[in-house]
Order: structure tokens, then sequence, then C-alpha cells
């Protein structure tokens, strides 16, 4: 019972980084109605930002993880601009993909130069070491709460920013139909620009406490997360705050209690045995509407 | 004679043909080349994995180009072709003479990737565009995931499979272990070898361009260029896309069975069969060109070799790709881009003829 407890508080707090990172990618495609493949990759980028800060500069996490939000931003708006906004009217959905996927593995390749391939131990951005409850019996780490709390206080904050302010509520507009939303005067490239702006700080402050938990940071630490995520955001709904908060809960501690009772080989096979199951039974995910095909 | 001159140009003046004409001179360059003794050890090794990765992306390329889907799986049907054919080796490593033992395991591999192609292609194609290509990202992932725990074994009661352990199989002691887990397949005697890998790489474009030019094909290129359009004619949807889809993953399988009679180790491990694979092959079709068949053939070939040879370049491989790859993406995709193009090719034929005419 204990073990199982424990399992399902860490499962939680995976879930909270997924959700972060789902927040971020269902928001761009619901939005910008394109798949960054990329997304996990920004993951990575500001892992190693806040690396070089905490770690190499000697600095503390409290000025790395704004700087390394900030840069993350600074990139994923660069990257729309430069690789995605040309494509968005292209004649096949195929082209926008394909250069995300290139988008990624150029952001690979680049921290694959400049950091190699070496695994990079990670100091963990949280110095407080939790509490333990029942006795000793479960030590439930700093890292796990304050994920789990700052995960609740983004989607908080998304919702509010969403439904209440007026850049949210051009978001919406974008979101349900691109062209009626230019006509009541939005300006729809610069309501992407601020989508990717967030997804990206998102994606920021998810890797800062990813490898907090995970303190192994590779070139590739962030992909991996990256497609969970979106695996996750797929199960709550594509395109819904909440359904991206709710998924991503559900992914971790699915993934987590399958790596302790059934098999840590197979349990991303299951996750993603999720996503098939998840698409053919009810394609639109747990909090998702349906969207008709017009011709 | 001039008879004759004109039957072999207009052999040539077919499209396909000129790609078959160019592997075989390919095959018959490296031939002598190799009899001559001036092929290095390194070389002569890419050989049969140049076309093993051209035979996927051809098989990719039927997916992306001819069906419009973005499949982003084929290194694990590929990773399928590879084990079941392997096992299949392993066990009649001594019972069966080399020729027909490959044949066999060929038609084995290539059978269950085709089958699993079908299984995979039932829900995956409900799916399009970005879903599609994550769930197929997923299958690929589950595939090499299951056949890296997988413990497979034989013996006078029949198979025996585990997910667990060797030792949960309970065999009998002369038993054979034919997949260990993540050891792989260890020993598959080394059948292929570069002109079976050529031969291969001419059938599965015989297969491939066949397809395109028939009545077949012709529905499944109507399905990617309007889908409701070519519903609405009486097209079935689903048989074409099924079709196209199991075709293309059962020749990823032949390029699996290739990969494994021509290592001694095999392993289901990230390296040869994770999704990255997948997506390099998928360089391979976008900058071969989306639906260019003998593109797919000749940026397989030249990409796979090119970085290899040249030593230095290896370290900066993937990041001039990632880069080609999004520029390439831009230039030949963009509207804006393409207006310009447009625009400077009128102008360029405009100038042509003023300086014609003058």
């Amino acid at each position: 019972m204990l073990s199982f407890l424990t399992s399902l508080v860490n499962g939680l707090s995976l879930g909270s980084i997924y959700a972060i990172i789902a927040l971020g990618y269902t928001m761009v495609y619901g939005i910008a109605k394109m798949l960054n493949f990329a997304h996990g990759d920004f993951i990575m980028v500001g892992s190693y930002v806040i690396f070089i800060f905490v770690s190499n500069l000697g600095l503390s996490p409290v000025i790395a993880i704004p700087v390394a939000v900030v840069l993350c931003l600074i990139l994923g708006v660069t990257t729309e601009r430069v690789a995605y906004r040309p494509l968005r009217n292209a004649a096949s959905p195929l082209a926008v993909l394909i250069t995300a996927i290139g988008v990624s593995y150029l952001l690979e390749n680049v921290a694959l130069l400049i950091f190699g391939a070496d695994t990079k131990s990670f100091t963990s951005v949280i110095p407080w070491s939790g509490i333990t409850l029942a006795g000793g019996e479960i030590r439930i780490q700093g890292v796990t709460i304050i994920t789990i709390i700052t995960s609740v206080v983004i989607l908080l904050a998304l919702q509010f920013f969403v439904h209440k302010t007026r850049e949210g509520q051009a978001m919406l507009a974008v979101a349900q139909d691109r062209s009626a939303a230019t006509l009541m005067g939005i300006d729809v490239n610069k309501t992407i620009s601020l989508t990717f702006a967030i997804g990206s700080a998102l994606a920021a402050i998810a890797g800062a406490f990813l490898c907090s938990a995970y303190p192994s940071l590779t070139p590739y630490t962030g992909a991996m997360p990256g497609i969970k995520a979106f695996v996750a955001a797929v199960l709550g709904g594509i395109g819904s705050i909440p359904g991206a908060m709710l998924g991503g809960l559900v992914l971790g501690v699915i993934e987590i209690l399958a790596r302790t009772y059934i098999s840590t080989q197979l349990s991303d096979a299951i996750v993603f045995g999720i996503l098939v199951v998840v698409l053919l039974v009810k394609p639109t995910g747990i909090l998702g509407k349906i969207i008709q095909e017009k011709v | 004679m001039t008879k004759m001159k004109d039957n072999k140009l207009s052999f040539l003046k077919k499209k396909e043909n000129v790609t078959y004409a160019i592997v075989i001179a390919v095959w018959i360059i490296m031939e002598i080349l190799l009899k001559a003794g001036v092929v290095s050890s390194h070389l002569s090794g890419l050989l049969v994995p140049m076309c093993y990765y051209a035979i996927v992306a051809v098989g990719l390329n039927l997916c992306v180009g001819i069906l419009g889907e973005l499949s982003l799986g084929h290194a694990g049907f590929m990773c399928i072709g590879a084990f079941f054919s392997a096992a299949f080796s392993q066990i009649f490593k001594d019972s069966l003479p080399g020729g027909l033992r490959f044949f066999l395991a060929l038609v084995i591999g290539i059978a269950f990737s085709a089958l699993f192609g079908f299984l995979i292609g039932i829900p995956v194609l409900r799916l399009n565009g970005d879903y599609l290509a994550i769930v197929t990202l997923a299958f690929g992932e589950i595939i090499k995931n299951i056949l890296n725990s997988l413990y497979l074994g034989l013996d006078s009661k029949g198979f025996h499979f585990s997910l667990t352990s060797m030792l949960e199989l309970g065999m009998e002691p002369d038993g054979k272990t034919l997949i260990n887990g993540a050891m792989g397949v260890t020993g598959t005697p080394r059948d292929a070898n570069f002109t079976i890998a050529i031969f291969l790489l001419i059938v599965s474009l015989i297969v491939v361009q066949n397809l395109i030019n028939s009545r077949d094909g012709r529905a499944i290129m109507s399905i990617r260029d309007n889908r409701i359009a070519a519903e609405s004619i009486g097209i079935n949807v689903t048989k074409y896309k099924m079709l196209a889809f199991t075709m293309s993953a059962a020749i990823a399988g032949m390029a699996g069975v290739l990969f494994s009679h021509n290592i001694s180790t095999l392993q289901a491990t990230g390296q040869y069969f994770g999704y990255n694979v997948s997506i390099m092959i998928l360089v391979y079709v976008v900058l071969g060109g989306i639906g260019s068949i003998r593109g797919s053939v000749i940026a397989a070939a030249v990409l796979y070799l090119l970085p290899e040879l040249l030593r230095g370049l290896n370290k900066y491989r993937m990041l001039i790709y990632s880069i080609v790859l999004i520029v390439v993406m831009i230039i030949n995709w963009a509207p804006a881009v393409l207006d310009k193009r447009q625009e400077l090719m009128m102008k360029f034929r405009k100038g042509n003829r003023k300086n014609g005419t003058a």
C-alpha cells in the first residue's frame, strides 16, 4: 500500500511535468493548428541554459530560471517566424510538420556539438529536501511538491489569461476561425507569436523541473517527454487547457505505475498504447470537442 | 542498325527505366571495382546498408509521396522484418542451403511486416496528418520496445515466448534460443550480399513504380490530392489507403531482412530501429523529392555514403541535414517563395525570348 502511494505521488510529479509541457503543446496545436515537433527540444534548451548558469557559473536558480524562460521564449518566437510562418498556408499539411521535425533535429544537433553526447548531471533547482509522512514511511521530495503546485498555478493563470484578457480572447477567436478573426481586426500573426512565446516559456519551466527530478541531461533529454506530452494533450483533448492538465496527470501516473508493477522496458510501449486506444475509442480525448471536416 | 538504336533510346525514354538503368549501372561499376580490389573494406561494408536504406526510402516514399500520409514508424516495420527473418534463419541454420534459406527468410520477413502493416493500418489509417504521424511513431516505438524484451525459444515441444526472462520460457535442454531479449539475435547467417541487395532494390522499384502507373496507383494519388472528391466518385478510400500502407510496410520489412542477414548481432536498439531512424529515412525522401521514387534512391545512396566516406563531415552530418531539410521545405512549399519562384521563371523566360528574337 505504501509503495503504491509512493508510486502515485511520483506519478503525479511526473504527470505535472507532462502537464506543463502539454499545456504549451495544446495551446500551440489549438491556435496555430500545427504539431510543433520541436517543442520537446525547447525543454532541452531551457535545461542546458539553467545547467550553464547554475553548475558552470555558480549562479542561483532564481536568476537562471528566468533567463532560461526568456531565451526559450525568444527561441520559440523566432522559430515560428523563420521556419513555420512561411509554411502556414502551404498546399500540403505535411510541409510544416516535416519542417518542425527539421527544427527538432537542428536543436538536438547544435546541442550535441556544443555540449557533447555525454550525460551532464543536473543540480536540482529546488534545494528543499521535502517532507516525510506516516512516520518516515513515505518521503515526498521537495521537487515533487513544488512541481505539482507550480503546474496548478500555471493552469489557473492560463485559464485566467485565455478567458479574461483581450489577448486570450483573441487566441480563442484565432483557434476557432482564423479568417473570421482577421475580419474582426485581430492580428493573427501577433496572436500566434504570443502563443509560441507562452508555450516555449512553459517548456523552459518544465525543463527545470524535469531535470531536477531526473538529473541527467543529454541533447535528447527533451525528445521523449515532448512526444509523451503530446500524447497527454491528445488524451485530455487537444486544444483544451484543463484537458492537457488532466491528460498529463493521468499519463504520468500510468507511466510510473506501469514502470513499478509491470515492466520498466515496456512502460513506454504502454504509454503509446494508450495513445492508440484513445484515438480509436474517443479521438477527441477526454475534454475535447468534435470538429467536423468540411469540403 | 538504326532500328536497334531506336529501341535502346525508347527504353530510356520511359522515366522509370532510367531509374533501373542507374541502379544497374551502379551495380556493374561497383562489381568491377570490387573485383579489381580497389574498393576499401570500409566502403564495401557500406554497400548493403546503402541498398537497404534506399529500399526503405522507396517504401516510405510510397506512403509519404503517393499516399500523402507521413509515417514515422517505418523503422519499426524494418525491425519486424529483421527479427522474424533472423529467427527463421536461426531455426534452419544447418538444415537448409544458404540460397533457399535466405529466400524463405525473405518471404517470412516480408509476410510478417506486411501483416503488421495491415493490422496497424486498420486503426492508424482512420487518422490523418499530424495524428497519423504521431501514432505511427508510437507504433514504431511499441514494436521496438516489445522486440527488445521478447524472449523466443524453440524446442521439441514447439515455440516458447516470454516478455520477462529467458528462464520463464521453460525450455527443454535441447531447446534453441531464437530471440534473447535485449541481447537480440546472435549468429544469423550472413546470407545477404551486394548483388542480392541490388536485386531487391530493383524488385522494390518495379513494384512501386508499376503500382504508381496503375489504376490502383492513380486511385491512391487521387485520395492524396482530395480525399472527399475521391470518395464522391466512388473510390474505396479505406481499401486503397490500406493497400498503399501495407505495401509500404512490406517493402520496409524487406529492407529489414537484408539488415538482419548482413550483421551477426541484431538488437532492437534505438540506434537502428528508433524513431530517429524513421526520421533519417524521411530526410532521404524529402531531400530526394517527395513523390519522386528515383530521387529517394539517389538521395538515400548519396546521403548515406557521403558522411561515412568523409569522416570529417560525419560530426556535422545531422546538423547539415536538418538545415537543408528546413530550407528545402521552405523553398519547395512556402506559398510566398513559390510565387517568387514563378515570377523569376517568367522573367527568365521573357528575357530568353527577347534574346532569341534579337
